[in-house]
């Protein structure tokens, strides 16, 4: 008896530190959702009601669209993102299967060289990675961007890529060498279909660094036509300080696209922080 | 036979080396090269037109000169205590609710733990202005909360303020990222087989006893883990900063990390000219920084911590 009363206490509590805790991490971005929607007389009167139909309004978003290159901004990043995941899933697969599945000279010390780009931040090389852009005109393209978050990427994904390349079955890879299949469609038709779990994993971390960096977009590509819309974003709210509808509008803009994102891509992250424990 | 085979023709295995080449040569190129680029330009002075070898001259400017050793070390002491702060209370926050979101017979586990996430997944600026709203003294958001907890007059501009600024911005900077140590404590506690739970029951050890004596002393490599991340993640910060308090890392360098003395020294800032070869140097600094975590947590945490397979 004492021991029910015991665990509903501890339910109670374990509830009620939880809650508060998922209070403190999302009040701060529901407020300026919220008052992204309100005239600005209610952002300053009222800051912490929700809009109402007497306070509803749209003049901050107003603004955003027709003073920032808000589109703009969003495609930039847009492509950034989708080229740079998708070069670090095949290139990265494809070393991972070339480590995984073939013995030769040389096999681990280029694992251990590929792995210390996973612990040393590639920003430590941006004086020199700023010179090679200058000296190939690549400096704001978005080619720049797209090469250094493909460097960036790539040793975390040949690790998990790799690793899960060790698990696929040598009996199948064996029958499609009978079968007279060459290496390469092994590895295209047989293993990377398989892999396809890791490969969802390794996009969603390694989008969500590319999407929200300021660092290289800011010294590798700080013109207008190539800004990512965590600049832009940036550099918006940098202009528009004292227009706080502005402000809310464009943070709420930032915000609901890798917020969408995630709710969908929520399973696949957390399977992979978690990977192999939650079954 | 195999072995004999192999013997007879050893024919070069190209579709290794097509295999690895992608990968190796943009790796090489945009990160290997640079990093030692980076580490060679510390070693010299004067512009690209004429560049001459001193050594570590720039080192020595670095730490001695008054002109940079005063913000360098500045820097340092803040990045210290930023990682401090996020060390003594994103950590063990992190560990409080993976180990309440651990009980299997929780409800909502799912929900509190997409939503306890979602600061992490968000940018630097968007949380470094959403925070610098929200502590703004000029919108009362901060003010009116606080008041309804009868507390309004502790209020304060905590993000103007020197003696709080960096305290403030590390705190930002723990409700943002307390998602990683959580999640992966998480899976560390999941992964603990039943029977050693039921085990320890047995032996009469439950509740909070079960958690200081079974599930801490297993997660510890996961411990390990946590620590490096944010040691690496601390000592390469500078978005946040930047965002929230601009590169001049106000008010008077109260906030300023390496990362953000960096982007000052080797892109300059109003009257001070950037220098790329002292950008370099505090780079090449940084890097041994990282450099000596990550070995110290190979060659001593790592090594110590015996990993538990099951």
């Amino acid at each position: 008896m004492s021991q029910a009363r015991n665990s509903l206490t501890r339910s109670v509590l374990s509830h009620a530190i939880l809650l508060t805790y998922t209070i403190i991490a999302l009040a701060p971005v529901l407020v300026v959702i919220l008052n992204s929607f309100k005239t600005r007389a209610a952002i300053f009167n009222q800051p912490v009601m929700p809009p109402l139909p007497s306070t509803f309004s749209l003049i901050g978003y107003a603004t955003v669209f027709g003073r920032g290159n808000f589109a703009l901004y969003f495609t930039n990043s847009f492509i950034v993102t989708v080229v740079s995941v998708v070069l670090v899933m095949v290139f990265g697969a494809m070393a991972g299967f070339a480590l995984s599945e073939y013995r030769f000279k040389l096999n681990t010390l280029m694992g251990l060289y590929l792995a210390v780009g996973i612990m040393i931040p590639i920003r430590l090389g941006t004086v020199a990675i700023l010179q090679i852009m200058v000296a190939t005109g690549l400096v704001n393209s978005l080619w720049a961007l797209i090469l250094v978050y493909t460097a960036s990427g790539l040793p975390l994904s040949i690790f998990i890529l790799a690793e899960f390349m060790r698990q696929v079955s040598d009996d199948l890879k064996n029958a499609g060498r009978i079968d007279g299949l060459s290496e390469y469609k092994i590895f295209f038709r047989l293993v990377f279909p398989l892999v396809r779990p890791a490969l969802a994993t390794v996009a969603v971390f390694t989008m969500i660094p590319i999407w929200n960096d300021l660092w290289f977009p800011l010294i590798l590509a700080p013109g207008e036509a190539t800004k990512t819309i965590t600049l832009g974003a940036q550099s918006f709210i940098g202009q528009f300080l004292t227009d706080w509808n502005a402000v809310l509008a464009a943070l709420s803009l930032a915000i609901l696209p890798i917020l969408v994102l995630y709710l969908i891509f929520s399973r696949q992250l957390i399977r992979g922080l978690t990977s192999g424990a939650v079954k | 036979m195999a072995d004999a085979t192999s013997k007879q023709r050893k024919p070069i295995r190209w579709h290794i080396a097509v295999f690895l080449a992608p990968a190796v040569l943009i790796y090489s190129l945009l990160m290997i090269i640079p990093l030692l680029g980076t580490l060679q330009q510390s070693t010299m002075t004067g512009d690209i037109t004429n560049r001459a070898f001193i050594g570590l001259g720039n080192f020595v400017t670095l730490f001695t000169d008054p002109r940079w050793s005063s913000g360098f070390w500045n820097a340092f002491r803040n990045n210290i205590y930023f990682f401090l702060i996020n060390m003594l209370v994103q950590n063990p926050l992190g560990i409080l609710l993976a180990a309440l979101l651990s009980n299997p017979t929780l409800r909502l586990r799912g929900f509190y733990r997409t939503a306890i996430f979602i600061p992490t997944i968000l940018s630097f600026v968007i949380v470094g202005f959403v925070w610098k709203l929200l502590l703004s003294p000029i919108w009362g958001v901060t003010p009116t909360i606080m008041k309804f907890f009868h507390a309004g007059q502790f209020f304060q501009p905590w993000l103007g303020k020197e003696q709080y600024a960096l305290t403030t911005l590390s705190l930002i900077s723990v409700w943002q990222y307390v998602g990683v140590p959580m999640m992966l404590v998480y899976a560390a506690l999941l992964s603990i087989p039943d029977e050693v739970l039921e085990a320890a029951e047995c032996d009469g050890i439950t509740g909070m006893n079960q958690f200081w004596k079974i599930q801490l002393p297993l997660i510890l490599p996961t411990l390990g883990i946590i620590s490096i991340l944010t040691f690496v993640g601390n000592f390469n910060a500078f978005d946040l900063v930047y965002v929230a308090q601009t590169a001049a890392a106000g008010p008077n360098f109260s906030t300023d990390l390496l990362g953000t003395f960096l982007y000052r020294t080797f892109f300059g800032m109003q009257l001070q000219q950037g220098d790329q070869n002292m950008g370099s140097a505090v780079a090449t600094v940084m890097f041994l920084i990282i450099l000596g975590g990550v070995c110290i947590y190979l060659f001593t945490v790592q090594n110590r911590l015996r990993r538990y397979q099951f």
